[in-house]
């Protein structure tokens, strides 16, 4: 049987990890293509019902991240995200999902590196935890 | 299912355009654009697309005001949930409260194979037992108690007194660690097919626990159980609500109270008054609290006005508009405390209060408490 391969949903920030992705692309670093990425313009933005949809859909694990802290280009976008993040785990949590499968990161534009090795890190532990509990929900498989 | 078959199951043929619905429906009252009388004349002129297309369709609060008063006998709640499921087969989902996350838990909640963790708020301070033949039906309060923590409402709270008040009457209830939720947003707001998922997997797991009452503290789980589960699965139990419970039991000697000297409303819930017919139970409840002086609102009872969104579906600020109605009217009876028996009246009366929205600080405030809760402070010995 072929390895499990995990699907992760990425929700990047305009202003900084989708420019730190977009960097590692350039820079040639190489990562797992594991994951596919939505563009939002601040993680700020992100709603729980985006993560939820991400598992209803099938996916195995789901990473937002944005820019650091002072990074934010509408000042508290990343502390409103931590408090969904926070909120959304304990939701999460009774729902009997692992904690893994939800990340949060702050990965800067220059951080190229740092984005490959998060996504790097993120599909190894996937890989070790198994498809999602809901992955039977998802209506079509989609090829990795 | 389509359009005519929902006409000829609700009556809707029989209406009569007399407008009593939209005169009394307390969403027309505040939203000019919204009319029960109109939607039903959508579907009786044969233009189901203007039906099932209006963002409308899911702002009814299936409340059952409406037909009290309809002279035809219309089931206009049951003709809103139906339609709403023909809407959500062509793609029309509604905008519902909180971005939909409820409803997409209970989507979540049908995979096979997930282990919830949903009891782990439970101590030892609470005595349940494996082999009792009455179950307590948890339902979602382990899930609302983090979604409202910015509202400083905890729903396990509800559960907990729940939980205290039947111990102290002698009753050491059974939990179902993997119980799912009941499917009742699921069902009103259109999706059949997660809610007979739902509906298939707690029947199961009910059986197998071979109990002959079910406890509820919630009215939506009840009605749901009551009135929806028996058209898709057979439980092959007895169902009640804990006010009904309580009610039963605080009769019979030994149980003391101690005295709470307060002026308390009560607020039924539109799930237990006009959809069950539970109206007396909560206020034998309340009277036979030595000290509670029960004043009636304004509208109570058959009258009542709900608080302004059921299933998760609209939230907007005619909602808004009939909670700070509703609270007012319980602040004019002068009474220290407006007692609920649903914990969704309480999420929205609490969220009503500390709205952001409301710069002019104009929304009236009072103490919101379960039903549950006051008892479980007031008995002081059980049986």
């Amino acid at each position: 049987m072929a390895e499990f391969e995990p699907q992760i949903l990425a929700f990047c920030c305009n202003w900084c990890t989708y420019a730190a992705a977009d960097l590692a692309g350039t820079s040639r670093i190489h990562y797992p293509p594991n994951v596919r990425i939505v563009r939002v313009m601040c993680s700020g933005m992100v709603n729980p019902i985006y993560v939820l949809k991400a598992f209803e859909g099938g996916a195995d694990g789901v990473l937002i991240s944005g820019c650091h802290l002072s990074d934010c280009h509408y000042l508290d976008g990343p502390v409103k995200c931590d408090a969904m993040v926070e909120k959304l785990r304990k939701v999460l949590h009774v729902l009997g999902l692992e904690d893994e499968r939800l990340r949060r990161e702050m990965v800067a534009t220059s951080e190229g590196v740092v984005f490959a090795r998060i996504i790097k890190e993120m599909v190894e532990q996937l890989k070790k935890l198994g498809p999602s509990p809901f992955s039977s929900l998802r209506k079509e498989k989609v090829a990795v | 299912m389509n359009l005519e078959d929902i006409i000829q199951e609700t009556k809707t043929y029989n209406c009569l355009e007399c407008g009593k619905c939209t005169s009394i429906c307390p969403v027309a009252k505040y939203d000019p654009s919204y009319s029960p009388r109109g939607l039903i004349e959508s579907a009786l002129l044969g233009f189901g697309d203007e039906l099932v297309f209006n963002k409308e369709l899911f702002s009814c609060l299936t409340c059952y005001t409406c037909q009290q008063e309809c002279p035809s006998d219309v089931d206009f709640p049951i003709f809103i949930r139906k339609a709403r499921s023909i809407a959500q087969d062509n793609g029309q989902y509604g905008v519902c409260a909180h971005s939909g996350q409820l409803q997409s838990l209970q989507r979540l909640m049908t995979s096979p194979v997930i282990k919830q963790k949903r009891l782990e708020w439970l101590s030892k301070e609470y005595h349940v037992s494996d082999k009792s033949d009455v179950l307590f039906w948890v339902g979602c309060a382990p899930y609302f108690a983090p979604i409202f923590e910015d509202i400083e409402f905890n729903a396990l709270d509800i559960t907990k007194a729940s939980l205290r008040a039947l111990n102290l009457l002698g009753i050491e209830p059974k939990l179902l660690p993997n119980e799912k939720c009941c499917g009742h947003d699921a069902l009103w707001t259109g999706d059949v097919e997660t809610f007979r998922k739902l509906a298939e997997y707690n029947a199961a797991q009910i059986k197998e626990a071979g109990v002959k009452k079910i406890v509820f503290s919630c009215p939506e789980g009840y009605r749901t159980f009551k009135l929806d589960y028996p058209n898709y699965v057979d439980l092959g139990c007895e169902v009640q609500h804990i006010s009904e419970l309580l009610a039963e039991k605080i009769g019979e000697n030994g149980v003391k109270f101690k005295e709470i000297k307060k002026k308390v409303t009560y607020q039924d819930p539109c799930r237990l008054g006009r959809h069950l017919g539970v109206y007396d139970a909560p206020r034998k409840v309340l009277e036979s609290i030595p000290g509670i002086e029960l004043v009636e609102m304004r509208h109570s009872g058959l009258e009542s006005i709900c608080c302004g969104t059921s299933a998760w579906t609209n939230c907007d600020s005619y909602s808004n508009m009939l909670r700070v109605e509703r609270l007012s009217e319980a602040v004019e009876t002068g009474a220290e405390l407006l007692i609920t028996a649903c914990p969704k009246c309480q999420t929205h009366f609490r969220c009503a209060m500390v709205d952001k929205g409301d710069e002019h600080r104009t929304t009236p405030k009072i103490e919101v408490m379960d039903l549950a809760s006051l008892v479980a402070n007031a008995i002081e010995e059980g049986r």
